[in-house]
């Protein structure tokens, strides 16, 4: 069953936070504008912020389908868009052989038909299903390379494809776009034009502790507390890779899983390797350093409470 | 209230606005304008909040104007009269208040007052050298091998003009992307189907081939005190470069480090020169190689870096730091692109001995060492760069079967 977008931007801020999405302001402005005006949504941010898991709660939250293009080297019209099924075509050109009196340009027509067309996700994305249009999540478009934004620039303005074959197929309610990015390299401009922009930043401490909160229920008050104090103490330090918000909450439910309810040096280092990714970063914080940023954290907690 | 008079002000000042952004140098057009004034119509005007990342997310599409669109934002909407001074922006020369101008940046005073600092280009800094028309082959020749340390004036001019043709031609790389035709044995079903409803009894096949690519170059100069007359010439080198082949990124750092691969795409070089040398602010000083290769590490090899990038990273080595984590960033540098070169003017010494600590920590890591002090050592490594080197076609053979 899908659910009517939201209304307003507050609306777009419960709806997120009911599928325990904890965003911004910001991030649900925008998202509310994306929703309303029809545009493609482009999400660039570090990685692991929450970027694609926007378009997730977004299709759960409105019950609508989700396709999901995940982006590679490489990536081309065969497996985004659509490819003919060869095999199929081959058979049915033998079989007109077989019978005898093959009309060349009918059997043309036969083989080059939707009958043998494989549809891939961005072909899919333009199908409504049960009267509602899907989500359509274009995951790290910077993994492609420049020529597959190229594809893309016809379908995200006018949510159509053409295939030269058959000809143009057109959405029959425009698809709710997500694009996502980690900028290892920039996105062309005019990809980006056809796109309302958000850039995800890491959450306050403040966002962090509800996220943790709405993610885990389960999990003790003051872990969370010194467990989020913690990594925003880590994203102030020279890392090569800084722990996202995905990072934050692997860690908790690490912590968790080990019975702990209080952050101890000990656990920490043992666990070090769910936030840091690098052998470098783990080598330079494990230790005193981790020790010492243990005792900012209880400090500062104290004074607060 | 007069709510139709008052949207329609709204619409002005966003107007009006999108001209300040444009001025600071954000691509914003119509298009955006438009959508910003549609969207407007979608929140309604609830909260300065809403109105920013509204505008936000219209008006930006890059991350590094966010911080030119948050001042320009926090000027133009904290002061109502800011739009009738807009209106006239007509007019040579406005004022921001003074304490207002103190904090913003240069861009966005700039372009909410233009002309009150009119940027005085260097006249006569650089007398042109008349050219002489009897340059001869022979010379050119002498040119080629003559240190870049040692030559005049004159000379230098005559290296700028050779290393202006000189190109880098780095071998192409396969992509995973395909074309038609080529070597390869790779069936192209979809024009061997076409083909066959053409052809009467047989079904012909026609194949593809892997894509060929240039690879990205990513260029790291020294221009520290001891590499002074190098460098200049490697900026020559480096804007010859950017401008014959696509993704080059260059970058150029003495204490820290500075991206000037935007200001090398001008097409000019004397602007393109000016401009770099503008926005770098430790010409001729100490070298902090260390702690430079860590800012590019942390900071921007994730972002140039990717597919398959070859990385010139041009320094004589000597470190003002005790090389401190200078090994472990060369390492990660490494590991990060396809091929690493090092172009060490030094090296034209005979009996070179990688004494100084700084280059016995940092050639563990580089693919190649070559020279860099003349025109003829630019071009062997153009040379070098087009052979495609060994272990990559080894591994090409073992993908392809």
């Amino acid at each position: 069953m899908g659910i009517d977008i939201p209304a307003s931007i507050d609306e777009t801020l419960t709806l997120l936070s009911e599928s325990h999405y904890i965003a911004d302001r910001s991030l649900a402005t925008t998202l509310y504008l994306s929703l309303k005006m029809g545009k493609p949504l482009f999400l660039e941010g570090e990685a692991g912020v929450g970027k694609t898991e926007v378009a997730k709660v977004l299709s759960s939250a409105l019950g609508r389908k989700l396709v999901r293009l995940q982006c590679y080297e490489g990536l081309d019209i065969n497996s985004a868009v659509y490819e003919w099924n060869y095999s199929g075509q081959m058979i049915e050109i033998r079989l007109a052989e077989a019978s005898g009196g093959i009309d060349k340009k009918s059997l043309s027509g036969d083989v080059f038909s939707k009958k043998f067309l494989i549809e891939r996700p961005l072909l899919q994305a333009l199908k409504t299903e049960n009267g509602q249009p899907p989500v359509l999540l274009i995951d790290e478009l910077d993994r492609t390379d420049e020529p597959f934004e190229a594809f893309l620039l016809e379908l995200l303005s006018d949510f159509q494809i053409t295939i030269p074959e058959i000809g143009t197929i057109k959405a029959e309610q425009p698809p709710l776009v997500i694009v996502t990015s980690n900028r290892t390299r920039e996105i062309h401009d005019a990809l980006k034009r056809r796109c309302l922009y958000h850039w995800v930043d890491y959450p306050s401490a403040e966002r962090e502790f509800q996220i943790i909160q709405a993610k885990l229920p389960g999990i003790d008050k003051q872990l969370s507390a010194q467990l989020v104090a913690y990594v925003q103490h880590l994203r102030d330090e020279d890392l090569f890779k800084l722990p996202g918000v995905a990072e934050t909450l692997d860690w908790a439910e690490a912590l968790t899983q080990l019975d702990k309810v209080a952050l101890d040096s000990e656990a920490v280092d043992n666990t070090l390797g769910t936030l840091l990714k690098y052998q470098d970063d783990i080598a330079k914080i494990r230790g005193s350093e981790a020790a010492q940023i243990l005792e900012r954290v209880k400090l500062e907690l104290a004074e607060a409470s | 209230m007069d709510k139709e008079e008052h949207e329609g002000r709204i619409t002005e000042n966003i107007l009006y606005f999108s001209r300040l952004l444009r001025a600071a140098g954000l691509p914003v057009g119509s298009r955006e304008v438009l959508d910003a004034t549609k969207a407007l119509a979608l929140v309604g005007i609830s909260s300065r909040e809403d109105l920013y990342w509204l505008l936000f997310s219209n008006f930006v599409s890059r991350s590094d104007h966010r911080e030119l669109f948050d001042q320009a934002f926090h000027i133009f909407w904290k002061n109502p009269r800011i739009m009738e001074r807009m209106a006239g922006l007509m007019l040579p020369v406005m004022r921001v208040e003074e304490d207002d101008s103190q904090q913003i940046s240069r861009r966005i005073s700039d372009a909410v007052a233009p002309g009150v600092e009119p940027s005085k280009r260097a006249e006569g800094e650089e007398t042109k050298i008349e050219f002489d028309a009897s340059f001869t082959f022979a010379d050119s020749e002498v040119l080629q091998d003559k240190d870049f340390e040692q030559m005049s004036s004159r000379e230098i001019e005559e290296a700028k003009k050779a290393i202006k043709e000189l190109k880098l031609p780095i071998s192409s790389v396969r992509t995973r992307r395909y074309r038609p035709g080529g070597k390869s044995r790779v069936i192209d079903m979809r024009r061997t189907l076409k083909m066959s409803l053409r052809a009467p009894d047989s079904i012909p096949l026609i194949y593809r081939s892997h894509q060929l690519r240039r690879p990205p170059v990513v260029i790291i100069c020294d221009i520290s005190g001891s590499m002074d007359q190098y460098s200049r010439m490697f900026l020559h080198f480096m804007h010859s470069v950017t401008n014959d082949r696509d993704r080059v990124h260059c970058f150029v750092f003495g204490t820290r480090l500075t991206n000037v691969s935007r200001h090398l795409k001008n097409k000019d070089i004397d602007v393109a020169l000016e401009n770099a040398s503008q926005s770098v602010k430790d010409w001729s000083g100490g070298t902090r190689i260390g702690f430079c290769l860590r800012q590019f590490n942390n900071y921007w090899s994730r972002r140039v870096l990717a597919q398959g990038a070859v990385c010139i990273l041009v320094t004589d080595g000597l470190d003002r730091d005790q090389t401190d984590g200078l090994e472990k960033e060369m390492e990660r540098l490494n590991k990060s692109v396809r091929k690493l070169i090092w172009l060490n003017p030094l090296l034209r010494y005979e009996g070179f001995e990688p004494k100084a600590r700084g280059i016995r920590a940092m050639l563990p890591y580089v693919d190649d060492f070559k020279t860099a002090h003349n025109i003829k050592s630019l071009i062997d490594l153009s040379k070098m760069l087009s052979t495609p080197d060994q272990k990559n076609l080894h591994f090409l053979e073992a993908i392809s079967g």
